[in-house]
């Protein structure tokens, strides 16, 4: 093994799609024994380059030094043999497959007779080490698991070792369908590893996850390396405004009085156990918390759902609702479509004019919504995808808002948005609320609750507290989140 | 949409209920062929014999070859429209060249099998909807089977026909021969530590690109395979009916298909399942005869053979529904 | 936004997929003409339009179904045609005051086959590939029970009308053309055009983005069908009379317009212009090679060969990353 300290280092990296220059000549160096937390706001560029050191893009230019070797045909081959693995984003397992399976599909070393038990007992060992307690098995199929486990068996396998040395992890978002308990769990983990001699990269939009774990931080902006310094000299206002975003923000907002409007929703869960049910009236921003996963998003759905019925068992919703996706990709963008015929599918009957749809009503929505929600693109007729995620999730907001529902649902749709879009839709949310609109928002961070007139807080599918906005602080959701359990 | 918790207690009830409905659904092919042999030995328990079963199941082999060539392809998420036309092109070269000059018959072959591999390749490298041009290579086959025998007509060669006459001891030979299919495929594809990379394609191709596993080769592997698989359901037939026509096996395209799907496959997302393949490719060879015991008019036949479909997979729903809420 | 919708349509012509089927339909025909001499030319043309427009209506029909989205289309088109053949025929009765009733009796027939099509999907949850498929087997066996012994030919108006030229122009394929406008307008201005194209894109998405999805796919379904029924009237009284395969050759023919059209094959995209191109593509393909007099086996290799090397040329969709 090589003495240096770096395990691997790239100048001058370069890489363009079509017109846009993601990556405009970075360079970095990754050490042993450190883990390195990168930010930067979306469009920075942080994928790229994570998926250039992993090997998955090539890039326009660059110089690539691993273990001071230079590396000129670097790709996904050469990136595996000299140990450096990423956890991307969107996740990368086989649904189809069994965990081991899956355990088996980065290890060509798993193979001939027994490799099913080797590869089982391989990934079960590590999710007992990063995970305890995890109860996951390795038999299971992934597609019947949720995702924050399928997270977990993702993040566990990028940390097996065969018969390839492992040197560098790149965790892209990892805690993105995690909840606070698992992804402790997780930088318990990295932090022992990088102290065995392990490297690390850890994207997060969290800036607490960052200045909790890394030992190093870089910030990236525009598709360069803006700062780079030891974690101890930064702080989140310093972080904040070396990404160069909005100023860093305190949550509070004008205090609403309580509203006293008419009642829009009124649900009880399914399975609640007492007579507690969540009431949104006009005008109010109502939250819901809790851990990942926990029957906020069956409850969104069922007021979806009891919408077009005008009166039905459990739910009555007493306006138009529409919902906001958290999950782009599956739930949200049409990908053929353009940014204008993204938006104004939420309002078909309102752009009609006659008979047929009016093209020109719909620019004039779309034109109406990019000034009020500021989603950059020359031209509202491009590509959907032509747009930076966060991009994409204002204009699924401006369909949301530019639709004719008094209901707005949100399903955690600030989820891997950097924070100069949340601070553009909180003011909009507290705006439409003040102008009437009910919105029902869940969400996974603390931060977001503070915008909300009330705050229910789910266990299990059921409502476990029902907190007024003086009452919510982070002890209070935590503690009802975990009550019982521990 | 996932709505679970990680918390373990609930994660451990669910995973089992995943378990029985999994086992339920892996099932429900074998209860299908249960239920449709039932039905024939009631209407006529002497069918349910040795000779019986053996004559009724005879095509069985060809079918269940072919259904499990179209298996290969669903699992990388395509589908193979032309399979029907490439056993019949296999038939003809069988019946003609096979037999009277084997050597280039053997290469005529050879080539089929490698002529689907570039097809399989064509499809990734390009990006191209499988439908089509599968669709494309119906024709082809069919052409080029009418080259090779204008007219019906050819023979089997005697050593061929000689095998599909084979009666093994005990168990008549069509059971036999789908079982040792149904095995060699299952080991082939779900136990091998490569075949979880070529289902895995199937899956998430990106996820097992970005592993360094060739998407190319994957596909190539499979393509070749369902053609090998139909080379073998080709001369199968012929071993069956001794003699050859350009159209005889164009309705195993829509059988092998149904056959996959009977048997719990599905078209995307690399979840397909050989041992109910076969099954499936029983169960509808064995419909054809029920319909015959029940003394359907000929004029309804055809709709007998759909309505069986209907109801088979009528019933997987039930099932299935009632596996969920279990 | 006037400037994006100048930059729409200032879009090279030639990325267009549509554009090269015309391509290719000329392309023959040059071929076929140039072996014959120039002999029989506008005979040929007005012969492929003609035939064209069967295939167009046929093709526009399974379009839509394959814009659903993944795995949908109607194997049933077929078996439908020659039923709705036997359904136009049977109510016409060979009378010109009938052939309303007849035309609406074959539609009714084609939007029921549609139905049921939809309820075997959506109730018993089956892939609508083989849904159809078995959908067909009934329906031909209702059509082998239901045309026993018909032998009743069209009416003569109803005759007339199918094959009645304009300056050389079928009358039948001058209305299919303008039933297309039509279809253009309900596919891309419409709200049940657009949820099309959305369930195509990402069903889930389209639910909740708030639209109809179920009733969409519903309508869908019964019109694909209605278009069979409809161009199983119009067969029969093109060819003189209903048969029962009369609509075989459009299982294949059908997939292969819309997709050699530039309709995507994964749903969410439409294109009608490239329905019609295909079709006069590949009818013209059929003309030349009889022209050209070669033997069924070569005719049948070569449509295979085009329909691969048009797909192979215009190439699959790209990824974007």
């Amino acid at each position: 093994m090589s003495q240096s300290p770096v395990v691997i280092q790239v100048e001058g990296v370069a890489k363009s799609f079509g017109a846009v220059r993601a990556l405009d000549g970075v360079d970095l160096a990754i050490a042993t024994h450190e883990c390195v937390g990168l930010i930067g706001h979306n469009g920075a560029g942080k994928s790229t380059l994570m998926h250039v050191l992993a090997g998955t893009l090539t890039p326009d230019k660059a110089a690539i030094q691993v273990n001071g070797d230079a590396q000129p045909g670097y790709g996904i081959e050469l990136a595996h043999k000299l140990g450096i693995r990423c956890v991307f984003q969107e996740l990368s397992l086989c649904p189809n497959l069994t965990v081991a399976e899956n355990a088996r599909i980065l290890h060509p070393a798993l193979r001939g007779f027994g490799w099913r038990r080797r590869a089982g007992a391989l990934i079960k060992a590590k999710l007992d080490e990063v995970f305890p307690g995890h109860g996951l098995s390795a038999d299971a199929v992934v597609s019947d698991l949720a995702i924050g486990q399928r997270q977990m068996i993702e993040i566990a396998r990028a940390f097996t070792v065969t018969s390839e040395p492992l040197r560098l992890v790149i965790l892209d978002e990892p805690t993105s369908s995690l909840d606070g308990h698992t992804a402790a769990q997780l930088f318990a983990f990295i932090r022992r590893s990088v102290e065995a001699g392990l490297s690390c990269i850890l994207i997060s939009h969290l800036l607490g996850e960052i200045l909790g774990t890394s030992d190093r931080v870089v910030v990236m902006r525009d598709g360069r390396v803006v700062t780079s310094g030891p974690t101890a000299s930064f702080d989140r206002n310093k972080l904040v405004a070396a990404m160069g975003g909005a100023e860093a923000h305190s949550g509070a907002v004008t205090a609403a009085t309580p509203s006293t409007g008419l009642v829009r929703v009124r649900i009880r869960p399914k399975r609640q156990p007492d007579g507690r049910e969540l009431v949104a009236r006009e005008g109010e921003v109502i939250g819901l918390a809790g851990l990942a996963g926990h029957g906020q998003t069956d409850l969104l759905l069922a007021v979806f759902d009891a919408a077009g019925q005008l009166k039905s068992g459990q739910a009555e919703v007493t306006e138009p609702v529409a919902l906001v996706a958290g999950d782009r990709q599956s739930d949200g963008v049409f990908p053929l479509w353009s940014i204008a015929e993204n938006i104004g599918v939420g309002s078909l009957k309102n752009l009609r004019r006659g008979l047929l749809i009016s093209e020109a009503a719909e620019d004039e929505l779309a034109a109406q919504w990019q000034k009020r929600i500021n989603i950059r693109t020359p031209d509202m007729r491009h590509s959907i995808l032509s747009l930076s995620g966060g991009n994409q999730q204002k204009a699924l907001f401006a369909r949301a808002l530019g639709s004719d529902a008094r209901i707005v649902l949100m399903d955690d749709p600030m989820r891997g948005v950097d924070i100069g879009t949340k601070l553009d839709v909180y003011d909009l949310v507290r705006g439409e609320a003040r102008a009437g609109r009910t919105f029902l928002w869940y969400t996974t961070e603390m931060d977001e609750l503070s915008y909300c007139d009330r705050v229910y807080v789910f266990r299990n599918g059921v409502i476990a507290a029902d907190l007024m906005r003086s009452e919510v602080s982070e002890d209070s959701v935590i503690g009802a989140s975990f009550a019982e359990v521990g | 949409m996932s709505v679970q918790s990680q918390v373990a207690p609930t994660s451990i009830g669910m995973s089992r209920l995943h378990d029985g409905r999994r086992l339920l659904r892996a099932v429900l092919p074998a209860l299908s062929l249960a239920l449709i042999i039932l039905a024939i030995w009631a209407l006529n328990p002497r069918a349910i014999s040795y000779f019986g079963l053996t004559l009724m199941l005879s095509l069985a082999v060809p079918v269940a070859l072919a259904t499990v060539g179209q298996m290969m392809v669903m699992a990388v998420n395509d589908l193979d429209l032309s399979i029907g036309s490439f056993v019949g092109l296999v038939g003809c070269v069988t019946a003609t060249w096979l037999r009277d000059e084997p050597l280039i018959g053997v290469l005529i072959l050879v080539g089929l099998v490698l002529a689907y591999m570039l097809v399989g390749a064509m499809i990734h490298l390009r990006n191209l909807p499988s439908i089509v041009v599968t669709l494309g290579m119906f024709f082809v086959w069919q052409g080029l089977a009418i080259l090779v025998l204008p007219k019906p007509g050819g023979h089997a060669p005697d050593w061929l026909h000689g095998l599909m006459a084979v009666k093994t001891p005990l168990v008549p030979f069509p059971i036999v021969a789908a079982l040792v299919i149904g095995i060699v495929a299952y080991v082939g594809l779900m136990r091998t530590s490569y075949g979880v990379i070529l289902r895995g394609a199937g899956g998430n191709p990106v996820a097992v690109s970005r592993a360094g596993w060739s998407l190319l080769r994957g596909k190539m592997i499979m393509f070749g395979l369902a053609g090998f698989c139909g080379v073998l359901a080709g001369m199968a037939l012929i071993g069956l009916t001794t003699s050859a026509d350009a159209n005889l096996a164009n309705g195993y395209t829509l059988l092998s298909i149904a056959g996959v799907i009977l048997g719990g496959g599905e078209f995307v997302g690399g979840r397909v399942s050989p041992i109910g393949a076969v099954i499936g490719a029983l169960t509808l060879t064995l419909a054809g005869s029920l319909l015959n015991f029940m003394h359907i008019s000929p004029d309804w036949q055809v709709a007998g053979q759909g309505a069986i479909l209907i109801v088979v997979l009528a019933a997987r729903t039930l099932i299935n529904r009632a596996g969920v809420s279990a | 936004m006037t400037g994006s919708r100048i930059k729409l349509l200032a879009q090279p012509l030639f990325s267009q997929p549509w554009l090269w089927s015309f391509v290719g339909a000329v392309s023959v025909w040059i071929a076929a003409i140039t072996y014959t001499g120039g002999y029989g030319a506008g005979g040929m043309v007005s012969a492929t339009i003609a035939l064209a427009a069967f295939s167009a209506i046929v093709g526009i029909a399974q379009m839509f179904v394959v814009t659903l989205g993944p795995g949908n289309v109607d194997l049933s088109l077929p078996a439908n045609i020659g039923l709705a053949s036997a359904v136009a025929m049977k109510v016409m009765g060979g009378d010109d005051s009938m052939i309303a009733a007849g035309l609406a009796a074959a539609i009714a027939s084609g939007v029921g086959i549609g139905l049921a099509n939809y309820l075997l999907i959506r109730l018993l949850r089956i892939p609508p590939i083989i849904a159809t498929l078995s959908a067909s087997f009934v329906i031909q066996s209702i059509g082998i029970s239901y045309g026993r012994g018909l032998q009743v030919k069209p009416p003569p108006g109803f005759a007339a009308a199918t094959s009645d030229q304009v300056g050389g122009i079928s009358l039948l394929a001058i209305a299919a053309v303008a039933f297309s406008v039509l279809i253009g307008l309900l596919l891309h201005r419409t709200a049940f055009g657009r949820s099309v194209a959305a369930i195509g894109q990402n069903a889930r998405a389209a639910r909740l983005a708030g639209l109809p999805v179920e009733r969409v796919r519903l309508m869908t379904y019964a019109l694909s069908g209605a278009l069979g029924g409809l161009c199983g009237a119009l067969l029969a009284g093109y060819f003189r009379g209903s048969s029962l395969d009369i609509g075989n050759e459009y299982l294949l023919t059908s997939i292969a317009v819309v997709v050699i059209g530039g309709t995507s094959v994964a749903g969410g995209k439409a294109n009608v212009t490239g329905v019609w191109g295909a079709s006069l593509f590949l009818v013209m393909l059929l003309t030349m090679l009889n022209t050209f007099g070669v033997s069924a086996g070569v005719r049948l290799l070569v449509t295979g060969l085009v329909i691969i090397a048009v797909i192979v040329a215009a190439g699959g969709p790209r990824n974007t990353r």
